[in-house]
């Protein structure tokens, strides 16, 4: 494995150009497809509308599949206990913001 | 390397039942979760939660620790005997692939492996794993972007079987304007399976460390800025420090603790760009020698001001 390089790596932003396959987030966290569309299924993931026959993702996706995957793992809960606690830990942040703003 | 009392770790008791333990665990790894906690150290804690449950909830494991433990006290020095693990046979995966103990690893670390291989990876035949990390920059990387020498922890199975964790040092050109949360993909990083096959690639989730002046909110950035009663009663123009240099800023007159100014367009140089707020304190100078004490007597006397009028008093 690498240890060093004098050149620098450059990357990507990878939320702001990515349009994401379930394939795509399937490799990416290493879980089976069809896990990817019960996500969506169970309102996890939200598909953008682009005219295609495929469904895509934006990247931001990713990062809310990889927390979705931590907490049923890590929590045994089941999808709708996912969907819940996702939809409850976006609330929460948003209220801490409004809390913010308005002190 | 310490023995570990999974049981204290779980607070259970030591006859405590498959159903007991589950509870405690789901308990525990709610309250610990790195996702949900707020607790200081939840992410070691539930590492180690997690861990103690991956031995006490298999029947095999747990029998194998049992039989083990007899004589270990917590903490004590430990080496696992030398027939350890006749007898027993360990299936399946934990699931987690890193950041078990040493003691752990000694024991079931190369069982839990061997179970583990195979199945994953098995989505994409051909290609190497995509692999994930999580590192904190200081907000400066995002705001003027540059290298950054970024320490990697990489799990790596050395020739005896054992999970050890290697340092990799990165060097990254970290892309201006990345936001808390976002990552940076580093194409071909990941695993590099051996063969012809494709590397996977590496994404680094970033996160930022507190900045001395700057508290950051998603894409902008707030200042506390200490201003003189008489510069927010009267208005005037201080300097203030912003991510792009110091900057005359207009305090309008009747200004009050709190009030909020926004430089729209000043915060995290994202797409669209973040803003910067600045928030207004007042501060009261010191009445520490006559002059100044006579200064607020005359202010006292000039001005008939009750702060207290709104408490009915």
């Amino acid at each position: 494995m690498t240890s060093s390089h004098d050149q620098a790596l450059s990357g990507a932003i990878f939320e702001e150009s990515a349009l994401l396959t379930v394939k795509d987030l399937s490799r990416m966290c290493a879980v089976d497809e069809r896990h990817i569309v019960e996500y969506v299924e169970e309102g996890v993931l939200h598909v953008v509308e682009i005219d295609t026959t495929e469904w895509h993702f934006t990247g931001a996706a990713l990062r809310r599949a990889r927390l979705a995957l931590r907490l049923e793992r890590d929590l045994e809960l089941n999808l709708a206990g996912v969907a819940l606690a996702i939809e409850l830990m976006e609330e929460l942040e948003h209220l801490r913001r409004e809390l913010k703003a308005r002190r | 390397m310490e023995f570990k009392d999974y049981y204290k770790v779980m607070g259970v008791a030591r006859d405590a039942t498959e159903t007991q333990i589950k509870q405690a665990y789901r308990k525990l790894a709610r309250k610990y979760h790195p996702d949900v906690s707020k607790e200081k150290d939840a992410e070691a804690r539930f590492k180690e939660v997690g861990e103690a449950y991956e031995v006490l909830k298999s029947a095999e494991k747990r029998a194998a620790y049992d039989q083990l433990g007899q004589g270990h006290a917590p903490g004590q020095e430990f080496r696992p005997p030398p027939d350890w693990g006749a007898g027993f046979e360990f299936a399946g995966a934990g699931g987690r692939d890193s950041d078990h103990s040493d003691f752990f690893e000694s024991l079931f670390g190369a069982q839990a492996r061997a179970g583990a291989r195979g199945g994953r990876g098995a989505f994409h035949p051909g290609r190497g794993e995509d692999h994930h990390a999580k590192v904190l920059l200081d907000l400066d990387a995002t705001l003027h972007g540059g290298s950054r020498q970024l320490t990697l922890r990489v799990p790596e199975i050395g020739g005896d079987g054992r999970l050890a964790s290697k340092e990799r040092v990165l060097n990254v050109q970290v892309p201006k304007g990345i936001l808390p949360g976002q990552h940076i993909r580093l194409a071909g990083q990941g695993e590099r399976p051996a063969g012809e096959a494709t590397p996977g690639d590496l994404f680094i989730e970033v996160e930022f460390q507190p900045h001395a002046l700057y508290r950051i909110d998603g894409r902008d950035l707030y200042l506390d800025l200490p201003v003189a009663p008489w510069e927010a009663a009267l208005g005037a123009t201080v300097k203030t420090p912003t991510p792009t240099g110091t900057v005359d800023l207009k305090i309008p007159a009747a200004a009050h603790a709190g009030s909020k100014l926004r430089l729209k367009g000043r915060g995290i140089p994202a797409s669209p760009p973040g803003d910067f707020y600045v928030v207004l304190q007042i501060a009261l100078p010191a009445a520490d020698d006559d002059k100044a004490k006579a200064a607020y007597a005359a202010l006292g006397e000039a001005l008939p001001f009750n702060p207290r009028a709104s408490l009915g008093v």
